[in-house]
């Protein structure tokens, strides 16, 4: 199992419990003194009432308990996000206006897919071409923000092998919702074998330049030029492409 | 009997100054008229945007197009966003019933700055104006999120420089207003009116107002400079010039956190006169809702960074940011214990506002607790931006701002406008609007936690039964908000006439006809009490006179002191 995983499900269960506790107590308490203190069956309200210090004392205190549990569990749980495993490989991941490419630590590059050995713990380093982007992998309950002109991190544990969705969580123009991936977990064998190959993905199936999408209906990735690419143009205005020529060319 | 006479002859609708007409509207200084003029705009703006995210949900009824394209989903909910927050969320229940209501309840005649409060409306109104100029000029409605976060907006080749003057207009509006109601709340209060005195709607307004102040220039110009970025490149922000687009993501949040709270105290205040006006007894804990008012607006000003938890912000600002927005949980949650806590022991008054209030509490509590699952470290990262953060926000502004803007409403209506109308058929459109609210966005929090990012045009095909399902309750949640209103609208046109005090409310605006006269009382009360006093009077509504005919030692002691 997934360690990350574990401890980010275990404080959404652990704060959705006491919050449904509380939410409950509440809507009984309030329903319940509707119906018992109604006109009908309460015809004097009793004027006496007007505060009570032990009763605010006591729902200042037992909330502030229970909201310093919480935050203690998911700042627990961040240490285990943000502490890189020092065995952890390195991958570079660009976002760019609306593809993800990957590259290894030998410089070979790939787009959309991201393939990786099961059981290693990877460390993602993170910018971005153009506006900021979010690098979400729901799957392993972590994402960062990709942000042009400097390097965000996030690491994750690929516990078991499999195909897992990665998606742009943070809103980056026309084609945000296309801006899709995989991550795809293999043996270290079938990784190696892949990563030794110097960029076949990228003259087979996908070019740096070529948008990929992920086919609304079926999931499946596959390259779409001529759709985004043509739109691409009409949305980013003309100056934008001399300003990342500039940068490109620093 | 004399007094329904006066209130008929009197009345602020009928009133006819220098100006007839229309024009005695749109130049009229008084509170309640400006109130009027506000309300009349907003709800035109409130039906726009929720026409928008009805074509949102709609689009999201299938994956791949159903109804339109990318670029105009992302206009679209850009301007959803954009029109519900700067002019529907933020002005509603300030500027209509804090500039109508709050004046008579401390015993003014009207605000500190009559004149300053109507150019306010057209502050309001200009900056309206340009976020629908935006719409057809230059390359077309932002498509950047309300958030307009750079670069972005900065590239974009839509027409972003108008929709962020549009907002940096509104701001000035907004000060303008909080700066009316500081002044008036510290100077224009009625004798005997101590700060512990005043209604809590009152202390709502006053937090917010000082909000107002002091946030809303930040955003001014932080919007200001996304318009000099995008016309001259100065680089603030731009990465591309050397500028930083996290410096932008502070500044946008350090206005746009406090401006949740903008939105929400001002609700909170009407939950407090309404509660106790139905449980015919005094609010429990009334220093506590106040200065717990005052809490939340100073606390909320430290927490705005939870917005940028995986925004590459150092973990040392993401742990202290975590630690502070927790602490902002504290004074909203005795707020909520305290209401409760009023309903023990009354005599409840089962009607219409009642129902709404208790819809709130319900809604709102979901939102508030789903907040602490965006507050935690662990879960946020996970959590944010997907739709998870769509349901919490629409919980606690639509369930809490929006939900409470219908139960003053409805509180106030008859006294508003003199008449009457339909409760019966007030609660049956609640109700609907409670189950349509909650099938409509719980499935988000599903969608959320299951990974489906927010501002997303398309979606994974396993989604889609929680998205028909969303979209379902769309059409519910209108059906019951359509319903509401024509209630409403009918009532204003063929209700009874309204009594002066129809709800057995003890503050200060149920002392005056229904509806107001145009200088709202003959003479200037003397407060003698508390606000939500029921078994004694707790005002001298005529000190000239009832101070020569009754000659109760326990009037004259404090009005003097008053005085
Ligand atoms: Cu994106
Ligand atoms: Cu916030």
């Amino acid at each position: 199992m997934n360690p990350v995983v574990e401890v980010v499900d275990n404080s959404f269960i652990f704060i959705v419990a006491i919050s449904v506790l509380l939410l409950v107590g509440i809507t009984i308490a309030m329903i319940y003194f509707v119906f018992r203190y109604s006109e009908k069956n309460n015809p004097k309200p009793d004027q006496s009432i007007t505060g009570n210090t032990t009763l605010e004392v006591v729902w200042t205190v037992i909330p502030l308990l229970l909201v310093m549990a919480m935050f203690f569990y998911g700042y627990i749980g961040f240490r285990d996000i943000r502490n890189i495993p020092p065995d952890a490989m390195v991958v570079k991941v660009t976002g760019r206006m609306w593809v993800w490419s990957f590259e290894y630590e030998n410089k070979k590059k790939s787009d959309t897919l991201l393939y990786l050995p099961v059981g290693r713990n990877v460390k993602f380093e993170l910018s971005s071409a153009d506006v900021v982007h979010s690098f979400y992998v729901p799957a392993f309950r972590v994402k960062e923000d990709c942000v042009p002109n400097r390097t965000n991190y996030m690491w994750f544990h690929t516990s078991q092998e499999g195909t897992y969705d990665v998606f742009c969580a943070e809103y980056c123009g026309m084609n945000h919702s296309y801006m899709l991936g995989k991550v795809i977990v293999i043996t270290e064998k079938e990784f190696l074998e892949w990563v030794r190959v110097p960029d076949t993905l990228k003259t087979d199936t996908l070019k740096t330049t070529t948008t990929s999408v992920v086919a609304p209906m079926t999931g499946e990735v596959k390259a779409d030029t001529s759709k985004t690419a043509g739109d691409k143009k009409d949305t980013i205005k003309t100056n934008t492409k001399d300003t990342l020529l500039r940068r490109e060319n620093k | 009997m004399t007094d329904t006479l006066a209130a008929h002859e009197g009345s602020y609708l009928e009133y006819e100054g220098r100006h007839k007409g229309i024009l005695g509207w749109v130049l009229s200084t008084d509170h309640k008229r400006i109130g009027l003029l506000y309300l009349s705009a907003i709800m035109v703006f409130f039906f726009v945007a929720m026409t928008l995210g009805v074509m949102m949900r709609l689009e999201m009824l299938t994956p791949g197009e159903t109804i339109m394209k990318p670029q105009t989903y992302n206009s679209i909910f850009t301007l959803h966003g954009v029109i519900m927050v700067f002019l529907f969320i933020i002005p509603a229940i300030p500027a209509v019933f804090g500039n109508f209501i709050m004046p008579i309840q401390i015993g003014a005649k009207d605000v500190a700055f009559p004149r300053l409060n109507l150019f306010s409306w057209y502050l309001y109104m200009t900056g309206a104006t340009l976020a629908i100029i935006s719409l057809f000029t230059g390359g077309g409605a932002a498509d950047t999120g309300w958030t307009f976060y750079v670069p972005y907006s900065i590239r974009s080749a839509q027409n972003v420089s108008f929709t962020t003057l549009a907002a940096f207009v509104l701001g000035f509006s907004t000060i303008v207003t909080g700066l009316n109601f500081i002044v008036t709340i510290h100077r224009m209060r009625a004798p005997g009116m101590t700060w512990f005195r005043m209604p809590l709607f009152a202390w709502g307004l006053y937090a917010t107002s000082w909000i107002q102040v002091l946030a809303t220039p930040v955003i001014g110009i932080t919007l200001f400079l996304i318009i000099l970025e995008r016309l001259l490149g100065v680089g603030v922000f731009d990465p591309a010039l050397g500028g930083d687009p996290i410096l932008y993501q502070h500044m946008f949040w350090i206005y746009s956190h406090p401006a949740v709270y903008i939105m929400i105290l001002p609700a909170m205040g009407v939950v407090s006169e309404i509660l106790p006006t139905f449980a015919r007894k005094d609010i429990f804990g009334y220093k506590q809702i106040a200065i717990s008012s005052l809490g939340i607006a100073l606390i909320g000003y430290l927490v705005w960074g939870h917005h940028m938890f995986v925004s590459g912000m150092s973990d040392t600002a993401r742990i202290v940011f975590s630690l502070l927005t927790f602490l902002v949980a504290i004074p909203t949650g005795v707020k909520i214990f305290n209401w409760v806590a009023t309903l023990y022991k009354g005599s409840i008054k089962f009607s219409a506002p009642l129902y709404y209030v208790l819809a709130f509490i319900f809604i709102f509590s979901i939102g508030g607790l789903t907040g602490l699952v965006l507050g935690a470290l662990a879960t946020d990262i996970h959590v944010t931006d997907t739709y998870f953060v769509v349901a919490h926000f629409h919980y606690v502004m639509f369930g809490g701002m929006g939900i409470m803007f219908f139960a003053t409403m409805h509180f106030w209506f008859p006294k508003m406008f003199g008449k009457m109308y339909n409760e019966k058929i007030a609660v049956i459109a609640c109700t609907i609007i409670i189950v349509g609210f909650n099938i409509l966005y719980f499935p988000m929090f599903i969608m959320g936690y299951m990974g489906m990012p927010r501002r997303y045009y398309d979606y994974l095909p396993h989604l889609q039964g929680w998205h028909i399902l969303s979209t379902v309750g769309s059409w519910i949640l209108v059906a019951g908000i359509v319903f509401m209103f024509g209630n409403l609208l009918y009532a204003l046109l063929k209700g009874p006439k309204a009594a002066r005090n129809p709800w057995g409310g003890t503050t200060l605006e149920w002392r005056v006809s229904s509806p107001p006269t145009v200088e709202n009382f003959d003479e200037i009360p003397v407060v003698t009490g508390g606000p939500y006093v029921h078994d004694k009077p707790t005002y001298i509504m005529q000190p000239s006179k009832e101070l020569v005919h009754e000659n109760g030692d326990k009037l004259k002691g404090e009005t003097l002191k008053a005085h």
